[in-house]
């Protein structure tokens, strides 16, 4: 055995035994090795097992779940079969864990270098001097802003990238053999990310620190990863040099999931073709719209998140409306919705004023405006079946009964390509893509004119999110109807939006042909969005702060 | 890069890719998690046994028993606190009645008068606490706050209170003890329902143009069910305790009627009596706390089952 590997498995088996004593195989078999140094990405969506694998390098299984086979060996110690009284000297000694939310994971009553140096000092491994040297040593290694003082303040008084940051740090603070970082980028705004993986990736290479690196994201992976592992239903379907992988994917599911992913690139951009459509007919309109929530202050609420909007959606096209988090994206959806009343500013249908509550909408005002959530799970009702949330719209808005609705649910059904028998389950008997698929349903049965969608995409996996999309696309080509996509994601609105409204604070920015704004975008910001959005190649993280750094 | 003095010799070098199968199909993997089905545990099995064995006590007892609840077995031989013997299987009591019809008699009683009591408190917590969830903050505000002054209460010195100024009798003690435990379903149900009502599919059914008749009753009940039954048999408990309570105090079920709660308070005498027997007060404590140990026993389950069905789902 070579020391020159860090953390193996071997035939790693994991599994959920049954009340009824049967089994459910989670992990079937994995192998894969760490090498001294070197940053391993496990790739997969959920459901692939791929947390339950990276785990395994902490000797720990999430309830409910066992090892049932094989070995995971850190530094050639199998830990598997280890007592908890050994794993709890080797976590955090040897083998450190970072998990998606810095948020979730600091004690809001508690300094930051309190919490980053706790666990060392309490181990006993280091005395408190050194642990705060070592501390402030890592802050300036991870790019954080004033290093000296950062330490001294409270979660709550930094934002997201620096909190994930310094999670690195206290990950990091016990100079362990083996980091593990679950998907640490995925919660962050694009432009967040960029900086965020760079502080990674030269902490990293700094240290000398082995990774694991787990992602659903190919794009991210390729910027920092040297080997990339494919996992789908808990076995390895495709293995190698990150270069290899992004490059020449030879596993069907690989190449399936870089297609889904719709990688960011020139030749991407080249390839859109956008119909311009600024001639079609207006179906409504939002004028000088200002929203906000709080208490009402001379005539304007306290926190205004939506400051002078104007917005046009055309029939049968698009409106991309791209932003990052607290942009006011979302609550311009509920605004033209009417779940929030604006206090200044016009709502217009068929250039007829809107009541700017839906409780004092028409129902036939309501039918033509409809609204997908983002999460299906809470979206539909788990004590209905499909076909009663289905049908409900049906018979409220068209007065559709017995045969007439059933008959109409099926084709709405086979509509979002979801077979008629499905009318009789319960959500819970649903999966993710497919609870995505009746809501969407649901909204269409009211024969709307306006979607409006919120980030109907953002909690699927990349191929069931791709698959949506298509079915968006599909269902504007032969209904008609006019949406609004919202979205943090550029590249999924590039790809099927006509034109694109790119907020920020509360404020649009641009807006513009889907083309125009992407070829050739004028506002600082768009650019910095636009070239924030990782390319499928390796290297790209570099170019782009050199390029930056250079301007 | 790190440069290493000589090349890791690990096989992560090679491109490795599993075999793909011929017909291997990408669908969207299924996440729903396989249907879970309700089993009792072998505690709650006894529970059951117990529940259903007092129930059936409770609905044939008094024409099964073997005397009338105030007939003497033995007219003949007069003597309080007899012990068991053939003809009265539990003894007599402090007025030589059989304690085993008694019993019977008592148990129809009390859980009759819980049973009614708590449907009473459910039917007036269930509509005040979901109506207020559904109307706006003011309604809300004003009926919580007339439950919480309700509820800073004790529960037994309000019962107290009532019983002694409106008089004792069945209907009487129902409607008590029903609008007491009213004040808790209130709060229950109230929460549930709050929490019901963010869930975006609620907010979906509104922006459709639903009356509140629809919102309430087709996507609010059916998810505030279940918690809700699951909570009626413990709630059920501290009626039967409730009820019990007041009885020994002399407030409950009147002389010479039956009652476990009175058998208790009627029969403490048999501690002083000089070898009598001690059964006419541990025979209906004991009934009073198997039932209520056996209702918390199958309680214990279904929530361990709707419990874990609610962590699956977050």
């Amino acid at each position: 055995m070579t020391t020159d590997i860090v953390f193996e498995t071997q035939d790693l088996h994991v599994s959920a035994p049954q009340q009824d004593g049967s089994v459910i195989p989670i992990v079937k078999g994995v192998d894969f090795q760490v090498p001294r140094g070197k940053v391993v990405a496990l790739i997969g969506e959920s459901g692939s097992g791929k947390t339950t694998i990276s785990l395994s390098s902490l000797g720990y299984c999430k309830p409910g779940l066992a090892f049932s086979g094989g070995q995971a060996r850190l530094l050639g110690e199998d830990l598997c079969s280890q007592t908890n009284e050994d794993l709890r000297s080797i976590r955090g000694n040897k083998v450190a864990y970072l998990a998606q939310s810095a948020a979730a994971t600091f004690n809001p009553a508690m300094t930051i270098n309190e919490q980053v140096i706790e666990s060392v000092v309490s181990r006993g491994l280091m005395t408190r001097e050194s642990a705060d040297a070592r501390a402030l040593e890592l802050y300036q290694a991870l790019d954080l802003p004033n290093p000296d003082s950062i330490g001294a303040r409270y979660p709550h008084q930094v934002s997201g990238g620096q909190l994930q940051r310094l999670m690195a740090a206290m990950a990091l603070c016990g100079k362990p053999a083996l980091l593990v970082l679950d998907e640490p980028t995925t919660a962050l705004d694009v432009t967040t990310q960029i900086e965020v993986l760079m502080a990674f990736k030269k902490v990293i290479r700094e240290e000398g620190t082995a990774a694991i690196y787990v992602s659903h994201d190919l794009a991210v992976v390729a910027q920092i990863a040297d080997y990339v592992v494919v996992l789908r239903d808990g076995e390895v379907k495709e293995r190698g040099p990150t270069a290899a992988i992004i490059n020449h994917p030879r596993h069907p599911y690989t190449k399936r999931l870089m297609a889904a992913a719709s990688p960011w690139s020139a030749e991407t951009l080249s390839r859109i073709d956008t119909e311009d459509v600024t001639h079609r007919t207006t179906v409504a309109e939002a004028v000088n719209v200002s929203a906000g929530y709080g208490i009402t202050w001379n005539g304007a609420p306290r926190f205004k998140a939506l400051e002078s909007i104007d917005m046009t959606i055309r029939k049968g096209s698009t409106v991309g409306v791209i932003g990052e988090s607290g942009s006011g994206k979302s609550t311009l959806a509920r605004v033209v919705a009417g779940l929030l009343p604006p206090f200044d500013g016009d709502l217009l249908l068929d250039g007829r004023q809107l009541e700017p509550s839906y409780r004092r909408r028409t129902r036939h005002e309501l039918q033509r405006i409809q609204f997908v959530y983002q999460m299906a799970d809470t979206a539909l009702n788990p004590r209905q079946t499909v076909g009663d949330i289905i049908g409900r719209p049906l018979e409220f808005y068209l007065g559709l009964k017995g045969k007439e609705k059933r008959a109409r649910v099926d084709e709405l059904l086979t509509l979002v390509d979801l077979s008629p028998e499905f009318a009789s389950r319960h959500p819970d008997a649903l999966s993710g893509g497919q609870k995505q698929r009746v809501n969407l349903a649901r909204s269409l049965a009211a024969e709307p004119e306006v979607l409006l969608c919120d980030e109907v995409t953002s909690a699927l996996d990349t191929i069931v999110a791709g698959n949506v999309i298509e079915l968006l696309q599909r269902l504007q080509k032969d209904i008609g109807v006019s949406i609004v996509f919202i979205s943090h994601d550029l590249s999924t609105v590039a790809s099927f939006a006509d034109e694109i409204v790119v907020m920020n604070q509360g404020k649009i920015v641009e807006r513009g042909p889907t083309k125009q704004i992407l070829s050739d975008p004028q506002h600082s910001y768009t650019q910095l969005l636009i070239s924030s959005v990782p390319e499928m190649r390796q290297g790209w993280l570099e170019d782009t702060l050199a390029s930056r750094g250079s301007q | 890069m790190n440069s290493t003095p000589h090349q890791p010799a690990s096989y992560m070098d090679e491109h490795f890719v599993a075999p793909a199968a011929e017909d291997e199909l990408f669908e969207e993997l299924q996440d729903s998690p396989p249907k879970r089905k309700f089993r009792l545990s072998p505690a709650g099995k006894i529970g059951v046994s117990i529940v259903a064995f007092w129930l059936l006590i409770a609905l044939f007892g008094p024409f099964l028993a073997p005397y009338g609840e105030n007939d003497l077995p033995f007219p003949d031989d007069y003597s309080e606190f007899q012990a068991p013997r053939p003809g009265a299987w539990l003894g007599t009591d402090f007025s030589d009645r059989d304690i085993l019809s008694r019993l019977m008699f008592g148990a129809s009683r009390t859980i009759g008068i819980s049973i009614f009591a708590t449907l009473l408190a459910y039917m007036v917590g269930v509509a005040l606490g979901i109506g207020a969830a559904v109307s706006g903050p003011r309604v809300d505000m004003v009926l919580s706050r007339i439950n919480d002054a309700f509820l800073s209460l004790p529960t037994i010195m309000l019962g107290l209170v009532v019983v002694a100024a409106v008089g004792s009798s069945i209907p009487i003690l129902i409607v008590t003890a029903g609008l007491v435990y009213a004040t808790v379903v209130y709060r229950l149900a109230r929460a549930i329902g709050v929490e019901i009502m963010v869930m975006d599919f609620v907010e979906a059914a509104r922006l459709r143009g639903e009356n509140t008749f629809w919102l309430v009753w087709r996507e609010i009940w059916p998810n505030a069910a279940m918690p809700l039954i699951s909570d009626f048999g413990l709630r059920l408990i501290y009626v039967i305790l409730f009820i019990s309570s007041l009885s020994f105090l002399g407030l409950g079920v009147q002389p010479p009627r039956a009652d476990w709660g009175s058998m208790v308070r009627e029969n403490l005498g048999a501690f002083q009596s000089y070898g009598g027997s001690v059964i006419p007060v541990v025979a209906p404590a004991v009934a009073i706390a198997t039932l209520t140990i056996a209702i918390n026993l199958i309680v214990d389950d279904i929530s361990a089952f709707s419990g874990g069905k609610l962590s699956g789902r977050i």
